[in-house]
């Protein structure tokens, strides 16, 4: 809803008020021009910034035909992918069984939650990391004496990745549905009970498809989050490059345009995901449900804390 | 909730994901804590031990991290500085834009955090602008790997997570007491001061925490804009981690860096139920 502008009367209100909206364009520009400036630059078929000579797609055919980005993006996609559908799960489940509970319980699992999210990325890698080692090196000894000496040794790769990516993004799928669910109308669910369904019947025909939007969207989320992880991936891929770890070691190196294609294909990746996900939770808003209109700008704000 | 009482078994819907935190939250965390005790192994990693020592020699060597909470402090009262006025166009001047004008400051904060540095670092690369102002002008400037690009970075990577906090505690404000203190003969500066900023408190400090804690934790911008010049926590922690392989110190300084946040988590719970009297809960989450 939109408040009346408050008029400004003065000259000096004025000024003030120009300065502000002339600000805030600055702010959005610094926000989005280096971002488009790796966009463009991407299709500029010279090789730096300060060669601008036309159109190309000579960059992207470089790192398509680099053996090394297609298996880093083949993992990350397998990696974000899996994570989705795990955080989804674990976050779904979770998220219904706490809105329909009160107690100690709860309050237990949504201090876990917040505390997934909150813990700095390069503090869950590490100890992630060293539990890992740790437990690997305990359980290595065990399946060699159980299987022979022939058996597989357990590893860090992509699925130390997946178990610890599932760790914060399945808390950030828990937060989403949560708000939904508060958002919900009981009305629905108890009618439902009164007439005799039973409490799957009401969640299969109530419940679910009011959150599937609210599901479907922190999948998607958690696709993303996965996707453009570099930290934690850093410490625990072992030897599963993801493309994030790729491009930070080819740029490490010195910077390449081809770097500039990488980087684009990831933001291609990462905002179609997020569009459909958020077209999806404004539909889900758009019915004619009551949303929990005040729970989302904080949410907003949580979802960014994960990636940090 | 009326659910409740219909759903005995919806606990049983907690143990996946109760068994997740359980070995990959926690166990990792006691494991990262038993860690810090030990002692290093000539060879690397860990050997065990019950000692103290490398809490101890956290506050000797305590010199590079007073360059990271100084970078830090610079970097969140730069992103305050610039966020706030943002914060208060959207909830004063954006009029129907808001939606779209929030999505926008929501967007960068969900497309990767590399390609939001890297950016960066190619714009201020000697192939970037210093290349073109010494075509265009024969001016040499260094621009890459300075305290100027990792503060930049700082504040471009984490300026929508210091405006979203202020303009949600804007937007809550309640708009009649502004008018009250114009008809009371208060000035546009007044009303400011004495009305919009005290009410923005608890934004502003939210905002600090969300830019403060993960900024000392950080390891992409100083690697990538500083060079590796500019020490971190988190270049500290992976220098220790996969370099000089000093487990034991490592985990210490995680453990500490852990504690350090939770403790300021804790007091800003505190201050903002003091601040907010609502006691709802808080709005940092």
């Amino acid at each position: 809803m939109a408040r009346p502008t408050p008029r400004p009367t003065g000259r000096s209100e004025w000024l003030t008020d120009r300065a502000l909206r002339a600000y805030a364009v600055l702010a959005y520009l610094f926000l989005f021009v280096p971002i488009l400036v790796v966009v463009i630059f991407s299709f500029n078929a010279g090789r730096h910034a300060a060669e601008l000579i036309g159109f190309s797609t000579r960059w992207y055919e470089a790192a398509w035909s680099n053996v090394f980005v297609i298996k880093a993006l083949g993992n990350s996609l397998t990696i974000a992918a899996t994570t989705a559908v795990l955080a989804t799960l674990l976050g779904t489940s979770s998220a219904l069984a706490m809105s329909s509970m009160t107690g100690r319980l709860r309050r237990l699992f949504e201090q876990l939650t917040y505390v997934a999210i909150i813990v700095p990325g390069i503090v869950i890698g590490i100890a992630a990391l060293l539990f890992l080692v740790t437990a690997f090196g305990w359980l290595n000894p065990w399946l060699a004496f159980g299987l022979g000496s022939g058996s597989p040794k357990l590893g860090l790769g992509a699925h130390s990745v997946v178990v610890t990516h599932t760790l914060f993004t399945m808390a950030i799928v828990n937060v989403i549905v949560r708000t939904r669910l508060r958002g919900m109308d009981r009305s629905l669910i108890e009618a439902s009970g009164d007439l005799y369904a039973t409490p799957w019947r009401t969640f299969r025909q109530i419940t679910f498809p009011q959150i599937l939007p609210a599901v479907v969207a922190g999948g998607l989320l958690a696709f993303t989050f996965s996707f453009d992880d570099f930290i934690v991936a850093f410490f625990t891929a072992g030897q599963d490059q993801t493309l994030p770890i790729y491009l930070f070691a080819s740029i490490r190196r010195g910077v390449t345009p081809e770097a500039n294609a990488i980087a684009t294909v990831l933001l291609a990746i990462t905002i179609s995901a997020m569009l459909i996900g958020g077209l999806l939770v404004r539909r889900g808003r758009a019915r004619p449900v009551v949303a929990a209109e005040e729970g989302e700008v904080p949410q907003a704000t949580d979802l960014a804390e994960g990636v940090a | 909730m009326a659910v409740a009482a219909r759903r005995p078994g919806a606990r049983w819907l907690l143990l996946p994901s109760g068994l997740w935190y359980l070995v990959f939250l926690i166990a990792p965390l006691v494991v990262l804590a038993i860690i810090s005790f030990g002692e290093r192994s000539p060879n690397g990693g860990y050997e065990p031990a019950v000692t103290l020592e490398q809490y101890a020699s956290l506050a000797t060597r305590f010199t590079p991290f007073t360059n990271t909470i100084g970078l830090a402090f610079a970097g969140t009262v730069m992103c305050l500085l610039a966020g706030y006025p943002l914060a208060y166009v959207l909830a004063t001047r954006a009029g129907s834009w808001k939606t779209v004008l929030m999505a926008l400051i929501v967007i960068p904060l969900w497309t990767s955090f590399l390609i939001r540095t890297y950016a960066w670092m190619f714009i201020l690369g000697s192939n970037g602008v210093p290349k073109v102002l010494e075509t265009l002008f024969g001016i040499d400037v260094q621009l890459l790997n300075t305290p100027f690009a990792v503060l930049l970075g700082i504040v471009y990577n984490y300026l929508p997570l210091m405006a979203l906090p202020i303009y949600v505690s804007l937007e809550r404000m309640d708009r009649s007491l502004l008018e009250a203190s114009r008809d009371l003969g208060a000035g546009p500066l007044a009303s400011f001061r004495q009305i919009t900023l005290p009410l923005s408190a608890p934004g502003v400090i939210s905002g600090c925490l969300l830019v403060f804690i993960p900024v000392m934790g950080e390891y992409l911008i100083p690697v990538l804009l500083g060079g590796g010049k500019t020490y971190f926590l988190g270049n500290a922690l992976s220098d220790l981690f996969l370099q000089s392989r000093h487990w034991p110190f490592g985990a210490a300084l995680a453990t500490a860096f852990v504690l350090f946040m939770l403790a300021v988590v804790a007091l800003y719970a505190w201050v903002a139920k003091r601040l907010t009297d609502q006691g709802r809960e808080s709005s940092l989450l």
